[in-house]
């Protein structure tokens, strides 16, 4: 809309005439007050998670990193992400095609349904796992009879994990395809492609930068999950025990460095996340969904 | 494309070319039950079979309603913090062009990104007695961390993304004619702000608000490292769940969690017919 | 109240948008701003309002300089193209918005500010419509009802931009009209920016017309229309048919030959351009001085005909305007000569 507005007479609003812009004493004030919060907010945190994991120099960081139990850790969050990431992918991506090429009842209910774990609390996402599977259960019994192990251990925090990080990618690609229409795939159907070979060859290259997106947010979520984690682990050292809950266990024996080591990991992983994203959105702004709250 | 509504009376589906309905919409729905519907219908079935007069006295226990008084009222204040800050930040990304302008708007969703335990420990260190900030606080009086205080600061770190990310595309979307608008009328700039632009960011505002809270209520991870974790005092509704299944006291466990999430569906409840009305009515 | 533009240039960026303008605007006349987009005619009005400040030169509202006066203080109504309504204000609140944000010395009693409201209501013919929204009006009333807002400040100078772009050609032409009546009923010196000019031409005592961030020509509809003094004008107002022409001895001439149109107003001997309008040529039978053609394509438009001939061995192509009656066969050979025209030397 601006483009129309500004293609005569190029540069006509960007900086701002004196009827649309604060005085200069104004700005300082709102950008000197949005710095400070954002510095002790957002910046003095993530500061101090390096400054406390390198306190004692380099050798305790890596002497924490390379502890076994740091190492199992580390192992079953990336297990357990590289389950749960795919699985919300396809979901995501069948939801999307479901959502976006089709007019069916209910659908906006549908779209709140998938919503819906964004707002349930993380303890509770964990809780109804241990509702479900637990030993005073309807199914806790049975599972217990057959030797299937769902709770405090893998499955349960692939479980929780998944629920937690359900809307995903489904909420980054459910707008984008929907913007898309459904042009392009009725056009490669006109032309003879089946349906496997429209979504392959015509859909995914159109979604593959959303589709990215939404991974991306998707596994920082699913490596960094603790409420939901924490309730269906079990805390086992070395064996349930995912990066954050070992941050935690670290900490709470007052082992600050080692907690701090492993948090830094966790930080790096955020950071690099924000990095792809900005990139992502520098470069393929247009094509990423135009929502990017969560 | 488009129906034939004279002859198709009430049908599910729209008419359509394009294949594969069946097998996504079917496989969306099948994953959609397992992973979420049924597990919280478990929920509401386990508190449903309590019993009334069970539910009632956990609801109404002492330490449950502090406990939902302190994740609400500290969820409230920190979503207020963020609306007034989160909005000044969103304005001056918008507006404003400054060095690291980038930057500072990828900083903004650090929260997104950072594990909530790793914010926790950090946020507890930053604001312990002896902490870079707390030992700043100390002298005038202010403690933070192990206080209810410690639980806003970890919420208003939750939150702010909700609240800029939110507000953000909106202020983009403010037709400099409006402003032009008002200023050619004689109003100052202040007036234009307060009377034409905020009334007009209300509802998005409100709407990050919404998030920023529900999110608040439930958070567990980066809080329970600077609560201090005091039953009657920093202790919250999450904790206390997670306290109650340790305790093997399933019962209390499932009531604090319906209740938990019946006060959070009713808010957002609220929070979309107010939207909704005002969307009707400005168009 | 007289509103001088003087020596006024405007930089964007870098960017020239107005080139040294100059405008003389009396009191309670209504002007139009004519030109193709680009051409810097919302920049003038956006200069005039306040609303962008000139690079240099000078902008006076009556005898005092207000150039360097902010928007605030310079009363100005304004009407945006695309009406910024505020959407959360009732029509009411919208036109009485002006008088609430005055300071409290001068603000009207809420009762005063209600009641002006109603009347600028009755005026732009919206009776009762006070405690709509905005999103609940067609396009057409909510341009009447930011012509209200615009109004109810009492402003010195009303300025319109593109005020019926965003309308249907419909209501486009019931407004025009209708402005002309308010402008006759209220006799504020108006400004308007338009790049039609139809409704440049119905609504203004006088036309602006621009080019390029310049000001061609001032006038009367009917000044520019028969007596544009540039090439530009002669192309941009109304149709115009175009032929290369030379200037020697007192005549016209096309190619080698004389077209018996003779020079009056002193043109320069050399190359130039004649311009003439397509319907206001004369046929002739037979042809010693006039301009002669093979006729290439005959469109019926309207109530006439339309025929492309191609003069001097197919060099160059014109248009003329035929009656219907006229059987302008193809290859058949029409001999004409303009009526009105005017030869421009070729730069």
């Amino acid at each position: 809309m601006a483009e129309q507005v500004t293609s005569s007479n190029p540069g006509r609003y960007a900086t701002g005439s004196a009827a649309t812009a604060e005085r200069l004493i104004t700005r300082i004030i709102l950008m000197g007050v949005a710095f400070a919060f954002l510095a002790i907010f957002l910046v003095m945190p993530l500061v101090i998670v390096f400054t406390e994991a390198f306190s004692r120099g380099l050798a305790p960081f890596l002497e924490n990193i390379a502890d076994p139990d740091t190492l199992s850790a580390i192992r079953l969050t990336l297990i357990v992400a590289a389950i749960s990431v795919p699985l919300n992918l396809v979901f995501g991506v069948a939801a999307a095609w479901a959502i976006a090429k089709f007019e069916f009842k209910g659908k906006a209910f549908l779209i709140t349904l998938i919503d819906l774990p964004f707002s349930v609390s993380p303890v509770i996402s964990g809780l109804v796992y241990v509702l479900l599977f637990g030993s005073t259960s309807l199914l806790g019994p049975w599972l217990k009879m057959h030797g299937i192990v769902i709770l405090f251990a893998v499955p349960g925090i692939v479980l929780a994990t998944v629920f937690v990080t359900f809307p995903f990618v489904a909420r980054e690609l459910i707008p984008l395809m929907q913007e898309q229409g459904t042009g392009d795939e009725e056009a490669a159907l006109s032309l003879g492609a089946n349906g496997w070979q429209t979504f392959w060859f015509v859909t995914l290259p159109n979604i593959k930068w959303g589709l990215l997106y939404g991974v991306l947010l998707c596994n920082a979520r699913a490596m960094g999950e603790f409420g939901a984690v924490s309730v269906v682990s079990g805390h086992i050292r070395g064996v349930t025990n995912t990066m954050p809950l070992h941050v935690e266990i670290l900490y709470n024996e007052y082992n600050a460095v080692g907690a701090f080591a492993v948090a830094s990991l966790l930080a790096g992983l955020a950071l690099v996340t924000l990095v792809l994203k900005t990139l992502l959105e520098m470069r393929y702004g247009a094509e990423i969904a135009a929502t990017r709250g969560h | 494309m488009s129906t034939t509504p004279a002859q198709a009376g009430w049908r599910f589906k729209a008419p359509s070319v394009i294949p594969g309905f069946g097998l996504t919409l079917g496989f969306s729905l099948a994953y959609l039950t397992l992973i979420i519907l049924i597990p919280l219908a478990g929920l509401l079935w386990r508190s449903a079979s309590l019993g009334w007069a069970d539910f009632w006295a956990i609801a109404t226990d002492e330490r449950t309603v502090k406990a939902l008084e302190v994740s609400f009222g500290t969820a409230i204040v920190a979503a207020l913090v963020n609306v007034v800050f989160g909005t000044i930040v969103a304005w001056i990304l918008v507006r404003y062009r400054f060095p690291g302008r980038r930057i500072v708007d990828a900083m903004v969703d650090l929260p997104f990104a950072l594990p909530t335990a790793v914010a926790g420990i950090a946020l507890t260190t930053l604001y312990a007695p002896n902490g870079w900030i707390g030992q700043l606080l100390m002298p005038l009086g202010i403690k933070v961390a192990y206080t209810p205080l410690g639980i806003v600061i970890a919420l208003i770190f939750i939150g702010l993304p909700f609240v800029v990310r939110t507000v953000q595309p909106i202020i983009e979307e403010i037709d400099k004619e409006v402003e032009e608008a008002a200023a050619t009328l004689g109003a100052n700039r202040w007036q234009t702000i307060s009377r034409v632009l905020l009334p007009g960011l209300a509802p998005a505002i409100v709407t990050g608000f919404a998030l920023a809270f529900a999110r608040g209520v439930g958070e567990y991870g980066s809080v329970i490292f600077i609560a201090g974790n005091l039953p009657y005092v920093s202790e919250i509704a999450p904790l206390l769940i997670v306290i109650r299944l340790e305790e093997y006291d399933y019962a209390a466990a499932t009531a604090i969690a319906s209740i938990m999430l019946g006060l959070s569906f009713a808010m957002l409840l609220v929070i979309n017919l107010i939207q909704s009305w005002s969307r009707k009515r400005y168009g | 109240m007289e509103v001088r533009v003087s020596n006024v240039r405007k930089e964007f960026a870098t960017f020239p948008a107005l080139h040294d303008v100059s405008l003389d605007i009396k009191s309670g006349e209504l002007i139009a701003l004519l030109g193709p987009s680009g051409s810097g005619k919302t920049t003038l009005l956006r200069l005039i309002a306040g609303l962008e400040e000139p690079t240099r030169g000078q902008i006076y509202f009556g005898d005092q300089d207000a150039s360097h006066r902010s928007i605030q203080e310079r009363n100005v109504g304004f009407v945006f193209q695309h009406y910024a309504l505020f959407r959360h204000m009732t029509v009411a609140d919208n036109i009485g918005f002006g008088l609430k944000v005055r300071p409290g010395a001068t603000r009207p009693s809420k009762a005063d500010i209600r009641r002006r409201a109603t009347e600028l209501l009755n005026l732009v013919q919206l009776p009762g419509l006070e405690n709509r929204y905005p999103a609940q009006l067609s396009g057409g009333q909510r341009q009447r009802v930011a012509l209200a807002r615009a109004m109810a400040i009492e402003p010195k100078v009303l300025l319109l931009d593109e005020p019926f772009g965003a309308l249907d050609a419909q209501v486009r032409r019931e407004l025009r009209r209708w402005l002309r009546e308010i402008h006759e009923a209220t006799g504020h010196t108006t400004v308007f920016v338009t790049h039609d000019q139809e409704e440049a031409l119905e609504l203004a005592d006088r036309v602006v017309v621009m080019s390029q961030g310049r000001i061609e020509q001032v006038g009367t509809a009917d000044d520019v229309y028969d007596h544009p003094t540039s090439p530009f004008v002669y192309g941009f107002i109304g149709d115009s048919s175009t032929l290369p022409v030379k200037v020697e001895n007192g005549q016209v001439w096309v190619s080698d030959r004389p077209i018996g149109l003779p020079i009056t107003s002193g043109e320069p001997d050399g190359p130039a351009t004649l311009y003439f309008r397509p319907h206001e040529v004369d046929l002739l039978d037979d042809c010693g001085g006039c301009i002669a053609g093979t006729v290439v394509a005959s469109r019926r438009v309207a109530g006439t005909r339309r025929v492309e001939l191609e003069i001097g061995g197919g060099r160059e192509r014109v248009e003329i305007e035929l009656p219907i009656e006229h059987a302008a066969t193809q290859k058949s050979r029409i001999a004409f000569r303009p009526r009105r025209w005017k030869v421009f030397p070729t730069a």
